[in-house]
């Protein structure tokens, strides 16, 4: 059964023109529409992948999932109870349940808490346990993560390095014992020899602990390489998803294709198929009805243009494509 | 390095023994040392290392950009036969900097005075560093802005009216304006989706097409330095640990270093494939540089690592390298690709 299901998911941002333009000129708000109607699940210990360029929704989604932000429409469904409203206990237990790794190390961490306290703080904050136990659990989240407690547990964020401090955000994170991670661009400040470390890392933690991970990255070569699932947007709508190796290997949808063709390889030797795509992104400021991406998709049509398609959400496992163009 | 098959006379930049040295509370820090290469007309050098390996500084010693806490050491610094390290910095700036070497800097998005026109700051800069008429240098300045995918009449906004990748191409469209004979570009794409990369990625290897001009290209996205580079240098600790031709490198790496690189980069080709990471940290590189920088990481280090510098030794073709194992590579290729080799 899936552990998260996102139903028809919208979030819109009210622009409102300015006193001027409001009271003479009778300018009405526009909107900018950055995830629309999205449909899919999230199975229980699994990794889904959501890339995408920036613009394309995919940390609004991820800050709706974890609360920080109410969805304009649709709905987010934690094993099979509604998210939207959530008070008291039942709240408490989703922000336990589910748990955010953020992108940038040097900034999310507080500056002035010890090591050993930033990791308890969540605990701590939600009562989980007594302080003995927390600290005997904070102990052994830092050497799971690979933080010695005894070398780092008094040190402060400024004195450790970026790896290690990124360290430090996931155990955060774990400590809490989550079902679900949502990590957003979490090695995209790294160093690439210590990336590998903490892509390794996290799937061993995540193996061992099962927790399900919603994992967000602009880098398809990584993605390529953590998921299990993998999620395409553009410009708030999905585009595609299916098992990671179908959508990088086989990609279906002109928008997937693109994207993956346009990865540069390491390898000096090798070619690739250059896109074909035209324009530049918009911003999705009263986007038109259709799909998203017909205004640079080389094969759009009027139908493409008129008709909004999305994914379904009755199926969870196999590869689905949201283009009028494709049948899968 | 003297290599046969190509003309002396085609070295754009020539490096010998570059060293930089900031100094610091601690003592000074050896930020670059002893790195020593060549550019030739109408070739892509790239180079390639992490955050604090140097990279950054060796371009701003070029570019005459260090601040006044570092010293700078070179027994040889020449473009196109001239010699940079005798000349003063009125002369400099007035016949080299930007009209003979021009520099894409480092988030060159916000290269940019936001209260400027774009075309005005394109035109301000050829007019501070070669005399020309305002009007041609506004026609010059429509004719780069064809050049890098850009429309004319955008030169008239302002920068925050550009994406991204605009302004990239914008600045890119700057370091071309006065026909430089060498640009050097840092980190050109970083930071940019990977469909606007593309885009300009092509654009520089049309340009470079067009134009006889060099490029050094510095980033550390293999993957980019992979498809764009016809020579490779990486650079670790400040010094220039490997160079080669792209191939070579990538198909017969020596340096230990750069076998643990290939390891830790994620392929797109790859799916699923093991990623293997380099343990440890970077040196801090204060005090003297009497030990290979790498070897505290390294996990082929031998007693001499720790006690001597190694120096650069010809491996074959245009391939250098600074290791004291280079007679044992096709061992460590092997060992390299083997996970209980890199664990700490």
């Amino acid at each position: 059964m899936a552990i998260l299901e996102i139903d028809h998911l919208s979030r819109h941002f009210e622009i409102r023109p300015g006193l001027i333009d409001r009271t003479f000129r009778k300018k009405s708000s526009s909107y900018i529409k950055a995830v629309e109607s999205l449909n899919f699940s999230v199975e229980a210990n699994e990794i889904l992948g959501i890339a995408g360029e920036s613009g394309c929704g995919k940390s609004t989604t991820c800050s709706m999932i974890s609360n920080l932000l109410d969805p304009s429409a649709g709905d987010i469904r934690y094993e099979g109870q509604s998210i939207i409203g959530l008070k008291g206990k039942d709240l408490k237990n989703y922000r336990q349940n589910v748990q955010m790794i953020f992108q940038d190390p040097y900034e999310s961490l507080n500056p002035r808490f010890r090591i050993v306290d930033i990791i308890a703080e969540g605990p701590r904050a939600l009562q989980l346990w007594d302080s003995a136990e927390i600290m005997h659990r904070v102990t052994d989240m830092m050497q799971k993560v690979g933080l010695d407690p005894k070398k780092y547990a008094e040190r402060f964020p400024h004195e450790l390095s970026g790896g290690e401090r990124q360290r430090v955000g996931i155990a955060s994170a774990l400590v809490m014992e989550p079902k679900v991670v949502v990590a957003d661009e979490p090695l995209s400040m790294l160093d690439v020899s210590i990336r590998a470390g903490i892509i390794d890392m996290m799937k061993e933690l995540q193996n061992d602990s099962k927790f399900s991970c919603i994992y967000v990255s602009h880098d398809l070569s990584i993605l390529g390489n953590v998921c299990d699932r993998l999620m395409i947007m553009y410009l708030g709508q999905a585009m595609e998803i299916g098992p990671v190796e179908e959508v990088i290997r086989n990609p279906k949808h002109p928008y997937t294709k693109a994207l993956i063709g346009a990865v540069p390889i390491p390898d000096p030797r090798s070619h690739r198929e250059r896109p074909n795509i035209i324009g530049d992104i918009s911003k999705p400021i009263d986007p038109p009805p259709g799909c998203r991406f017909s205004p640079r998709c080389p094969y759009a049509d009027d139908s493409c243009r008129e008709n909004f398609i999305e994914l379904h959400t009755d199926d969870h496992i196999s590869h689905q494509v949201a283009c009028h163009k494709v049948k899968v | 390095m003297i290599l046969p098959e190509k003309k002396q006379t085609d070295i754009v930049l020539s490096v010998q023994g570059l060293g930089v040295q900031y100094a610091t509370a601690q003592g000074p820090v050896h930020a670059v040392s002893d790195v020593s290469f060549d550019v030739y007309k109408n070739e892509v050098f790239g180079i390639a290392g992490e955050s604090g390996c140097g990279k950054s500084t060796l371009i701003r010693s070029l570019m005459r950009l260090l601040p006044d806490s570092s010293t700078m050491t070179a027994s040889g610094l020449q473009y196109k036969g001239r010699d940079l390290l005798t000349m003063d910095d009125e002369t400099f700036r007035k016949q080299v900097q930007w009209q003979e070497i021009s520099l894409v800097p480092q988030s060159a998005m916000n290269s940019f005075n936001p209260v400027y026109r774009v075309g005005d700051q394109v035109i301000e800069s050829m007019l501070a560093h070669r005399k020309m008429g305002k009007k041609e240098a506004a026609e010059r300045a429509a004719e780069l802005f064809d050049v890098v995918g850009l429309e004319t009449g955008l030169l008239r906004s302002y920068p925050h009216e550009f994406s991204g990748g605009m302004r990239q191409r914008a600045m890119i469209a700057m370091s071309l304006s006065l026909d430089p004979g060498l640009i050097v570009m840092d980190e050109p794409t970083t930071g940019l989706d990977v469909l606007v990369q593309e885009r300009i990625l092509r654009r520089i290897r049309e340009i470079r097409a067009e134009m006889e001009s060099a490029i050094v290209l510095i980033t550390h996205d293999i993957a980019v330095i992979a498809e764009m580079s016809d020579r490779i240098g990486i650079m670790y600790g400040g010094q220039m640990v490997e160079q080669a031709t792209a191939i070579d490198l990538f198909e017969s790496p020596y340096h230990p270093y750069t076998l643990g690189l290939n390891n830790a980069f994620p392929s797109i080709k790859d799916i699923g494939g093991d990623l293997i990471s380099i343990p440890g940290s970077p040196p801090t590189l204060i005090g003297p540089l009497n030990y290979c920088p790498f070897y505290e990481r390294c996990p082929f280090s031998i007693d001499e690592c720790a006690h001597q510098v190694p120096m650069p030794k010809t491996v074959g073709n245009e391939h250098e390298i600074r290791c004291f194992r280079s007679g044992d590579a096709v061992d460590l290729r092997r060992l390299a690709k083997e996970k209980t080799t890199w664990r700490s």
